[in-house]
């Protein structure tokens, strides 16, 4: 971490949680940096999370209020939170099987009810702290702990998922493409709505292992490659096709 | 000092209520501010309620999709400062259950009134029943304690519901108001006082929000958005909220602290009535709308020449169990009236030493009635 970001972290924590190579250190530098850009007040910003990895970022690394709730419960927290106290800004971060799988009826009734909250998914389509078994997010075919002959189910899209529960902002990053992740973040937070970030982040440890992806760099040099410049300066459709798109998804 | 008097923020003098709606206007006494809940028979009317009259008062009221979410949200709003409730019932509290062991372990302020219904499972919707007793204290994983208040009236239904917040708020704890059916739904009058006694989290800056030195200590709570970078994780942790997962002693002082901190309070959370006990031979325990049925039974067995009296717990968790004891030095038997299979009746058989304990159980969606009791305590004789 920047030591320009390191106001907002805790002096008491020294060690970050994530594996090596994983996503998640990218993210959390992005989302602090949206923060400041911002110029948020911290004091008044509650962030919420989940279980397994993502669910970290925040608790304890941040030096904010935090609410590490259950396992797929942090967007109703988070709702009670900001409906009983509008003025904290509220942000969830947690990770895909904790928003979209355990968690996915509070993801998508709380896009619906359109509360002003932000909800950045970290994304690394695998339960990585369990010991990487299938996710909702998982590519057909991959190899999880849960699926060893190829996942055989469709992925969740959730960018369609959560825009089509009504949700006004939604995008996707990736932790490869930190600066348009930056400008997503910077927006979902800054929105008076419901707003949804999905964000691609490699996890070497679990996925890219059992997916002959057996470095960081390989997971990396593949996300990249999913992504390709557009003509308008944004992301165009790469070669995994419509549910790896990257950008934003305004009305 | 926390506890206050307040002027009754709802309307005064005698009302004719159902007991839901009374429960709902003793939240709004005690000063709930946030209401989250899942519409679920026979509990409903209090979501009706407040769903009107929170936002008149600078409250919120979600609909949730789920309870799992109702009482997740109600967590929520307790640490932004706001005094929390949900209603629910039998399935309902089920699937409530791992966010209330959240609720005990992060000692988050929460006050959940359970309308009984007929169960297990879906059950019978409509149907009264007394079988959530265990639920509410052993249904969550891991060691810890709650409240639990049996009200008989309607007009309990307020004041209890009042007394529920205030132990919640003072012990940081999950207090319920453990109804039933048949009190939920039922109308008489009842006599709302021009003032009652409210009390308020203790909050100190700066001290820390999960630990203190008394081995059954309370510590202060602050709210999100005080600036005091809260910690709230629901991992084992230390004084200020981090997680510390290493080191069996640390736990289990945590968990014992925990315990103690209601249990070591027995003396004055439990409350409890006694009627015809002086002279009583046999003792008819009883709790919640049954106690009704009971002291009707009590007072025709006194004038058929038994020497019959009723010991009527109004608070059922923590369990008195030195109660029990007090009163088995006296009694030749026990009567325990349950719409279950029993399950105070183990409590009671636990304390009551050599006193011979006789069960009366009735799970068939009907109110026990007096003559039943009667009966009972006619073959006690």
């Amino acid at each position: 971490m920047a030591r320009s970001m390191e106001k907002y972290l805790r002096p008491e924590v020294k060690t970050t949680p994530f594996c090596p190579g994983c996503g998640h250190g990218v993210l959390m530098g992005s989302l602090l940096r949206a923060i400041d850009q911002l110029g948020l007040d911290m004091k008044n910003t509650l962030f919420v999370s989940g279980i397994g990895c993502a669910a970290w970022i925040p608790s304890p690394n941040f030096a904010a209020d935090t609410l590490h709730t259950l396992h797929g419960r942090a967007v109703a927290f988070a709702t009670g939170a900001k409906a009983a106290n509008p003025d904290l800004k509220v942000i969830v971060i947690s990770g895909d099987g904790d928003l979209a799988s355990i968690g996915g009826n509070h993801l998508i009734h709380a896009a619906r009810r359109n509360l002003e909250l932000t909800v950045i998914c970290a994304n690394n389509m695998i339960y990585g702290m369990t010991g990487g078994q299938m996710a909702p997010t998982t590519p057909q075919g991959h190899l999880t702990a849960t699926s060893v002959q190829g996942n055989p189910y469709r992925p969740f899209d959730l960018v369609k998922l959560v825009k089509g529960a009504g949700a006004p902002y939604v995008a996707r990053g990736a932790v490869t493409r930190p600066y348009e992740l930056i400008g997503y973040l910077k927006k979902a937070i800054a929105s008076p709505d419901f707003a949804f970030v999905d964000v691609l982040s490699p996890c070497p440890t679990q996925y890219g292992r059992r997916n002959k992806l057996d470095s960081a760099g390989a997971m990396y040099e593949r996300l990249r490659g999913l992504c390709q410049e557009s003509a308008e300066g944004t992301c165009a459709p790469g070669d995994a096709g419509d549910s790896l798109r990257l950008g934003e998804f305004n009305d | 000092m926390p506890l206050r008097t307040v002027t009754n923020p709802v309307k005064a003098g005698s009302r004719y209520l159902s007991g839901n709606d009374a429960a709902a206007e003793g939240a709004i006494a005690a000063g709930c501010r946030y209401y989250g809940g899942y519409p679920i028979t026979p509990s409903s009317e209090i979501m009706e309620y407040m769903s009107r009259e929170l936002a008149p008062r600078g409250g919120a009221f979600m609909q949730m999709e789920d309870e799992i979410a109702s009482i997740s949200s109600v967590v929520g709003a307790s640490w932004t400062g706001s005094k929390a409730m949900t209603a629910t019932s039998g399935p309902g509290l089920s699937l409530m259950q791992e966010c209330l062991g959240y609720a005990a372990f992060t000692e988050t302020p929460v006050v959940l009134v359970d309308v009984q219904r007929a169960g297990p499972c879906t059950g019978q919707a409509t149907k009264v029943g007394a079988g959530d007793l265990m639920a509410v204290k052993w249904g969550s994983h891991g060691d810890y304690q709650v409240v639990a208040l049996s009200p008989w009236s309607v007009q309990e239904m307020f004041s209890l519901t009042v007394e529920a917040f205030n132990l919640s708020e003072r012990l940081r704890v999950p207090a319920f108001l453990l109804a039933e059916e048949a009190t939920g739904h039922l109308r008489e009058r009842v006599d709302l006082p021009e003032s009652l006694e409210i009390y308020d989290r203790d909050y100190q800056p700066h001290e820390p929000p999960f630990g203190c030195d008394e081995p059954d200590g309370i510590p202060s709570m602050p709210r999100f958005g005080d600036g005091e970078n809260l910690l709230v994780t629901g991992s084992t942790h230390d004084r200020w909220g981090y997680r510390k997962t290493e080191g069996p002693a640390f736990h289990d002082a945590l968990v014992r602290r925990l315990s103690q901190k209601v249990l070591s309070r027995k003396a004055e959370i439990c409350r409890h009535e006694g009627y015809y006990l002086d002279d009583a031979e046999l003792v008819v325990v009883a709790y919640g709308f049954t106690a009704r049925a009971a002291l009707r039974a009590v007072r025709q067995a006194r004038r058929g020449g038994l020497a019959v009296g009723l010991l009527r717990l109004i608070t059922i968790w923590p369990f008195d169990d030195e109660l029990i004891r007090r009163v088995a030095q006296g009694a030749k038997g026990f009567l325990v009236p349950e719409m279950n299979l029993g399950q105070v009746d183990g409590l009671v058989r636990s304390a009551a030493g050599d006193t011979p304990v006789k069960s009366l159980t009735q799970v068939n969606g009907s109110t026990i009635s007096p003559a039943s009791i009667l009966a009972a305590l006619g073959e006690m004789r």
